[in-house]
């Protein structure tokens, strides 16, 4: 099981708590996740990556194991502590503006 | 007893005012999706109670939500807006070609009788139509297509299609408005588009006759007679009486005639409104008063509304999108600022009363007379 967080305007439009919990077949990577986040939340379709391009929006962040993974492949593997349930992946809107 | 709805987009939610035909009690409702810029709000002429809203974030991109219920409870429906075909470029402000890129939905225009279809003006501009109630939408990319598409340029706001009036004697007809590109028309359902800015003289552009690159404000029309058309351009108050094919100067006395929100009373196809504003370097009223303008003569002689209206240190905006009439009998007016204050009029502008004062900065306000 995979542990999601979201940042509160996604937890508001996907009307869940602060976590999710996801379902990913096999070694989780940023796009199977995102993949099973948004296959159960279509609403969240668009606001964390593009539609077709599935390029991440700019102003959203990865985090995970204290780790900035935002600039990571999007197929590269997840910490093993993601992967097992141990440690959430989180998307964070990032600190922008004023 | 009949009823209104006021529907008001702001920076950080957006809200929903509701009284009776008096129009003087009202309950404020919100705010819907808050933090979040609500761009649009507006219902379907067809049924009431399904509205249409426009939900945007710097962080989050585009939502789009619906409501059958008046506005009490929402859904959101498809957010996904793909130009046809390879997008193309237009002009960017260091006159490069730029590619054609989405940024938000700034206007929705529903049917004026499918409740289910539903144009959106968007940023980068271009229009797009939903006729399955905002779940898919399509580029209507004849607009976009047309040959003087690559030199269109934004302005300081963004290139946005922030206005679209469909004509109800014509369903074929439709206008559209783009910043700063100027004003559009389609006699073939949105097919095909013709630049209609004849007569238009925009001082800030290096041809100031030129077929495309005027910054168009805001376009109104009275449903009763939708050949004659009022502008509110960057400078100059306009008004077409040939659906556009050519337009002349109205703007009379009026002490500014900068400005963004221009509207048509609901039963006096004659009488019509705007807000002047200083000018596009200094966003506020003129000399700190708050004065909506009026003319009953369809332009050119306008008197200063200013009872119920601050008329001392005020310097507020009021943005394009954010003024509005009721088809009541007398005519109610709305109109919502940057500072958050709703003012409405419950007979024709002549007196005015602050709505709700506090709200964030008002992005947009339209009104439902309900029966």
């Amino acid at each position: 099981m995979i542990r999601v967080v979201l940042p509160q305007h996604l937890r508001a439009l996907a009307r869940v708590g602060e976590e999710v919990e996801l379902q990913v077949e096999g070694p989780p990577t940023q796009r199977s996740v995102l993949d099973a986040l948004e296959a159960r939340y279509p609403m969240l379709r668009g606001t964390i990556r593009g539609h077709t391009t599935l390029q991440r929006r700019p102003f959203v962040r990865f985090f995970a194991c204290e780790q900035d993974l935002s600039h990571e492949p999007a197929d590269a593997p997840l910490p093993e502590a993601v992967a097992n349930g141990a440690e959430p992946f989180m998307v964070v809107g990032a600190m922008a503006g004023g | 007893m009949s009823g209104v709805r006021v529907l008001v987009g702001t920076r950080k939610g957006a809200f929903v005012l509701t009284a009776d035909g008096k129009r003087d009690r009202w309950k404020v409702a919100g705010p819907h999706f808050p933090g979040w810029e609500i761009y649009h709000l507006k219902g379907s002429p067809a049924n009431p109670n399904r509205i249409y809203a426009s939900q945007t974030s710097g962080w989050f991109g585009q939502v789009m939500q619906r409501s059958d219920d008046g506005g009490e409870t929402w859904e959101t429906v498809g957010n996904e807006f793909a130009y046809d075909g390879v997008p193309g470029t237009h002009m960017w402000y260091d006159g490069t070609q730029h590619p054609w890129q989405f940024a938000r939905v700034w206007h929705l225009e529903p049917s004026l009788t499918d409740p289910d279809t539903v144009y959106a003006g968007v940023e980068d501009a271009a229009l797009f139509r939903s006729a399955d109630g905002g779940r898919t939408w399509n580029e209507l990319s004849g607009l976009r297509g047309h040959p003087s598409g690559p030199s269109w340029h934004p302005g300081a706001g963004g290139m946005c299609l922030h206005t679209i009036l469909l004509d109800p004697s014509n369903s074929k007809r439709m206008f559209a408005a783009i910043s700063a590109a100027g004003a559009f028309r389609t006699d073939d359902g949105g097919t095909t588009w013709r630049p209609i800015n004849q007569g238009l003289r925009s001082q800030g552009i290096p041809d100031p006759i030129a077929e495309v690159g005027h910054c168009v404000h805001r376009i109104a029309m009275h449903p009763s007679r939708p050949n004659v058309l009022f502008m509110q351009k960057h400078w100059d108050v306009m008004r077409s009486d040939d659906a556009g094919d050519s337009w002349h100067e109205v703007s009379g006395n009026l002490p500014t005639d900068f400005g963004f929100p221009i509207d048509v009373h609901a039963n006096e196809p004659e009488t019509i409104y705007v807000v002047p504003i200083t000018s596009d370097s200094h966003h506020f009223p003129p000399e700190g008063k708050l004065r909506v303008y009026r003319s009953r003569t369809g332009g050119n002689e306008w008197e200063a509304l200013t009872k119920g209206l601050p008329q001392q240190d005020c310097y507020v905006n009021v943005l394009r999108d954010a003024m509005a009439v009721d088809r009541l009998d007398p005519c109610g007016i709305y109109f919502g600022t940057s500072g958050g204050q709703v003012y409405g009029s419950s007979d024709s502008g002549t007196t005015w009363v602050p709505i709700v004062r506090d709200l964030p900065a008002v992005l947009s306000v339209e009104v439902q007379t309900l029966p």
